[in-house]
């Protein structure tokens, strides 16, 4: 049992590190958000250039072959990062859909131009009215007249990256259950908007969009769990090095922070609360770490469990040390200006993203729980 | 949480599971699982039957009964005791006593004790706690004074865990008055039965007596029933209360409660359906699984960075105890809400008179046990001591 990164780990954290402390600080980051894309197109091509943007793909699509653990490893420094570039949508679920779901035909020619940074992916499947169901979505798919293709019509919301992608990979229903569509950006409407946490989005409108089945079969839903799974997985991740920066830039501001005469770091009422926030923030650690050896069980139910599990623990914890980091920095932790609101922003979005604590919990309890 | 351990390893707990639950008598286990009072002789026999194949002291040297375990393998050999409910190797020998008498006693110290401790031959209990020294150990008070070949004990310790079944008492005692107060303790043995040691039992408000005090009136011990050197026991007791880093989270204890909760949620019925199927009620249990899965999740990262970085001070271990004696706590009260009015009576047995239905599981120790399991933040350094030690590690004042 050895839970220490590899050699390899620690060089792909030490490069992803290394680029992102130069160009990620606190106020180049405040420009990026608010330029037009939000979002920097050179970047993405260092990605690319580094292997970032192929990592989990085979290396027959020129990925890198790697796994979760580098996948976690990237994302836990993207987390740290707060990074804009929609690699989340890209790579980790656009990517992996194709590479999981794909015919050798559509990985060939969409995997090589995403690992290149040629193509933007953004999933779409989140609806109106229906919260994070996967499955009780209204959006349709129809054969086409010529019978060829497909046509998709109908409406998706807080499609992460809908604003830059090229191409959309849309969930809609079939005579045979839920199946996953690769639809052109051009051939829908999309109301592009920045998230809540300054990546950016959109809402999608499909009328009667021309689409092309994703692999062959147009029940696609134990696909799509999986990649839930992987995303999730990444995610808990991420959120790591998002709580991570927020408990230590807390622990600096009590230490530097100077009221009555001294440094706040000497009341106990706030070193308990920030030793709780160590706490939740180990916990959440070790829960990540779970999601991601769960990556390997061969049992897609206990995968899932397990995953689920993790999320709902990292989200919990990020809740605590989020809301707290705020609390303990006082009114500087509320302005846009200083970095702790930004990482708070950043996870009460991933808190949100595929489902919350309540339907997580409510998911794991259905399915028998994790003991006895 | 399978997925985390290696194929050795689950090998070895599935070796530990099936030693566990055919060598340790049927009805000690059962007892264990109904959360009945074990009998001092209950604990002898399943101790004796443990050392009799090595396992009751593992993490002791191996010239004295020890294996030469991993610290997962010991963390695996502990879970799954606790998983078969067998009742484990009474702590203030195999924890606590034996390994500061392996590490720091005499040759001779170690031939007298050691191998009757690993036994129970000698059941111990543990001379700490007094009333003015509680989070604040080091302030203790009860006197040792050298006087020839002897020395003469004055004073009194409280909190004494089974001191009515104990045949010894290792104590922290004061011997060097004058000294800055971690400096003048010493580490001594005295035999229970010696003239001048007086137990009085204190009831707790689960309705057990499980604590005592105990009170030293010019009791003469001989001097070679000092460990190591004089003055130098408040090193010892450290180093006895650092020796356990993970054992404190209590996984096993606690999914041990939370799979029976389980049990019992669903033979109960609320609202026309099985309690288990209640969404608030699985909402709260959930949460409770998966809290205790992120803590068994800390407790082998910590044995992992253990084992790759052997004696690093971690303020993670204070992490285990105050989550794991929360989420003890947690369980336990867990159970008593399953069995809502079923819970409430006090009663010492399941027996019931004649034409009575039979009780459910849990009826006489639930929530007994949700009182007495409050102590667990309390013990072995309170959860407030705990919040400390990691502000001050991750404030660095």
């Amino acid at each position: 049992m050895d839970f220490d990164p590899t050699d390899e780990q620690r060089m792909l954290a030490e490069t992803v590190n290394s680029l992102l402390d130069k160009r990620y600080d606190p106020s180049g980051r405040l420009k990026l958000l608010d330029s037009e894309l939000g979002w920097s197109r050179e970047l993405w091509q260092q990605y690319a250039q580094l292997g970032l943007l192929g990592l989990t793909f085979d290396e027959q699509y020129d990925g890198a072959g790697m796994g979760g653990a580098e996948l976690a490893t990237v994302m836990e420094s993207f987390g740290r990062a707060l990074v804009l570039e929609p690699y989340f949508a890209t790579v980790v679920l656009g990517g992996t859909l194709v590479a999981q779901a794909g015919t050798p035909e559509q990985k060939a020619a969409i995997l090589p131009k995403v690992a290149a940074g040629e193509l933007l992916l953004a999933f779409a499947s989140t609806e109106p009215g229906t919260r994070w169901s996967q499955t009780g979505i209204a959006t349709t798919a129809a054969r086409s007249a010529d019978g060829d293709g497909w046509t998709i019509s109908g409406e998706k919301i807080a499609v992460l990256g809908a604003d830059s992608a090229n191409t959309l990979i849309v969930s809609a229903v079939t005579p045979d259950g839920i199946g996953l569509f690769l639809v052109d950006a051009a051939d829908v409407s999309i109301d592009g908007y920045p998230m809540q946490d300054g990546q950016r989005g959109g809402d999608v409108l499909l009328v009667n969009a021309p689409a092309q089945l994703l692999g062959t079969s147009a029940n696609a839903i134990d696909h799509i769990s999986s990649v839930i799974d992987v995303a999730t997985a990444a995610l808990c991740a991420e959120s790591i090095g998002v709580c991570e920066r927020m408990l230590w830039m807390t622990v600096d501001y009590l230490k530097t922070r100077v009221q009555f005469g001294r440094p706040i770091a000497v009341f106990q009422a706030l070193q308990f609360r920030a030793a709780d926030m160590y706490v939740a923030l180990e916990q959440a650690k070790s829960m990540a770490l779970l999601a991601r050896l769960s990556l390997d069980d061969d049992d897609p139910a206990a995968r899932q469990r397990t995953v689920r599990a993790a999320k709902i623990q990292v989200d919990l914890s990020s809740r605590q040390i989020g809301q707290e980091s705020i609390q303990l920095h006082g009114g500087i932790g509320m302005t846009m200006e200083y970095p702790v609101g930004h990482y708070f922003k950043r996870s009460a979005v991933i808190g949100k993203t595929f489902a919350d604590t309540s339907e997580l919990i409510e998911l794991v309890g259905a399915d028998g729980g994790l003991i006895g | 949480m399978d997925i985390a351990l290696g194929k050795e390893d689950l090998a070895f707990a599935e070796r530990m599971r099936s030693f566990f639950r055919t060598e340790i008598p049927a009805e000690i286990r059962a007892k264990g699982e109904r959360g009945e009072h074990l009998s001092r002789e209950d604990f002898v026999t399943t101790q004796q039957i443990l050392n009799s194949r090595g396992l009751a002291v593992p993490h002791w040297p191996a010239a004295w009964g020890g294996q030469d375990w991993t610290a997962l393998q010991r963390h695996i050999w502990a879970e799954e005791m606790a998983l078969a409910h067998v009742p484990p190797p009474l702590a203030f020998n195999a924890a606590m006593v034996g390994p500061v008498i392996a590490t720091f006693g005499s040759e001779e110290l170690k031939q007298r004790f050691l191998p009757p401790t690993a036994n129970l031959d000698i059941w111990w209990c543990q001379g700490f706690s007094e009333p003015n020294a509680g989070s604040d150990l080091a302030s203790l008070t009860t006197r040792a004074v050298r006087d020839g070949d002897t020395y003469v004990i004055n004073g009194q310790k409280t909190w004494t865990t089974l001191a009515q079944w104990a045949d010894w008492i290792f104590c922290l005692v004061r011997t060097d008055p004058e000294a800055k107060k971690q400096l003048g303790i010493s580490f001594v043995l005295v035999d229970m039965k010696t003239p001048g040691v007086t137990v009085r039992p204190i009831r707790l408000i689960d309705g057990g007596y499980e604590v005592n005090e105990v009170f030293f009136d010019d009791v003469r011990i001989p001097a070679d029933q000092l460990v190591g050197e004089e003055n130098k026991g408040w090193d010892y007791a450290k180093f006895l209360l650092g020796n356990e880093r993970t054992g404190v989270a209590g996984t096993g204890i606690i999914k041990a409660r939370i799979a029976r909760l389980k049990k019992v949620a669903a033979e109960t019925r609320s609202h026309g359906k099985p309690l288990l199927e209640d969404p608030l009620f699985r909402a709260r249990l959930t949460r409770l699984e998966v809290e205790t899965t992120a803590l068994t999740m800390s407790v082998l990262r910590v044995l992992a960075n253990e084992a790759k970085h052997p004696g690093k001070p971690d303020p993670v271990s204070s992490v285990l105890k105050l989550r794991g004696s929360e989420l003890q706590q947690e369980a336990s009260e867990l159970l008593v809400d399953v069995l809502g009015p079923a819970a409430l009576g006090y009663r010492e047995t399941a027996k019931v008179s004649e034409g009575f239905a039979a009780l459910p599981d849990g009826a006489v120790d639930a929530m007994p046990t949700y009182f007495n399991w409050r102590k667990a933040s309390i013990y072995s350094g309170s959860s407030e001591v705990q919040r400390s030690i990691i502000a001050r590690a991750i404030l660095k004042f």
